[in-house]
């Protein structure tokens, strides 16, 4: 399990549409600056700036080059994230079906024990 | 309507989440099932595969719950506890949330409150978290579809990578 601080900076970072659209590009194969700006029509200051972001979330790691420098995706931390995003509504979907069945046993205890417990009046 | 199907999670105001579901039995034994650690540790579960191993509770006003959820084959643990600020028997509660790995910054402050009508009871439960952007991430779970499936996206091609 990853720091808690980690999984924060995760869901900061996938909160961009344009890091979103820089990591899927990266799921293809690693790229440099120069290649990941020229798609998306930015200057490489500011692929720079969403990379530094994605980078300090784990979810990219920088090459060794020191001319190209090449972004690689890093699968982990968003693997986790997706997990726990798809998770949450599931976990009480699921925990809501478990106590509907726990409350069908509740109520059954209960009427067996009522009709032990109350003396008989009628018949 | 099956109770089943009365499962709603919204959000509200600036910085809320509020879940409502019918269970078809009487409040006190919803109350029950919420407030006893013996009930709780059997349906408090979510997807298959997860047991309760810790489940303590001290339920007066100040007191403390701790929660410990393992997965049976994956070893996984998730915790959370909290304090109770308010328990009025049957009808309401509210009491603090924290995980221990930290899904989202601070505290949440967790108001559940009970009505019964004709032998069915309603469960409402509110919660509010310490800004937007946190409530925000929480609710995309459930509603932000397109998100997840990005993401699914994006994990199939990443499936393909490794595969190839």
């Amino acid at each position: 399990m990853r720091s808690p601080v980690g999984l924060d900076a995760t869901f900061a970072a996938l909160a961009d549409p344009t890091r979103r659209a820089i990591l899927a590009r990266l799921a293809l194969g690693e790229a440099s600056v120069l290649e990941l700006a020229k798609p998306f029509d930015m200057s490489q200051p500011a692929v720079s700036k969403h990379l530094k972001v994605l980078e300090r979330a784990g979810l990219v790691s920088r090459g060794r080059d020191a001319q190209r420098r090449p972004s690689r995706l890093e699968a982990r931390p968003l693997a986790e994230a997706t997990r726990w995003l798809a998770d949450y509504r599931q976990f009480w979907v699921r925990s809501f079906q478990n106590l509907d069945a726990l409350l069908e046993e509740l109520k059954r205890n209960g009427k067996k024990q009522g009709r032990a417990s109350r003396p008989r009046k009628r018949k | 309507m099956n109770v089943r199907d009365t499962f709603k999670c919204t959000p509200s105001g600036e910085r809320e989440i509020i879940m409502t579901r019918e269970f078809d039995a009487p409040r006190k034994l919803v109350f029950d099932s919420l407030t006893r650690p013996e009930l709780v540790c059997r349906w408090l579960l979510g997807p298959e595969g997860w047991t309760m191993p810790v489940c303590e509770i001290d339920l007066k006003v100040g007191g403390s719950y701790r929660y410990v959820w393992r997965h049976d084959t994956k070893g996984t643990e998730m915790g959370i506890r909290g304090v109770y600020r308010e328990i009025a028997p049957t009808e309401r509660i509210v009491h603090t949330e924290k995980f221990d790995q930290a899904w989202y910054p601070g505290e949440a402050i967790v108001t559940i409150t009970l009505a019964e009508r004709n032998g069915r009871t309603t469960l409402t439960m509110i919660i509010l978290y310490d800004s937007r952007e946190t409530r925000d991430n929480v609710l995309k779970s459930s509603m932000e579809r397109g998100v997840i499936a990005s993401y699914n996206r994006l994990e199939d091609i990443l499936a393909q990578l490794v595969s190839k």
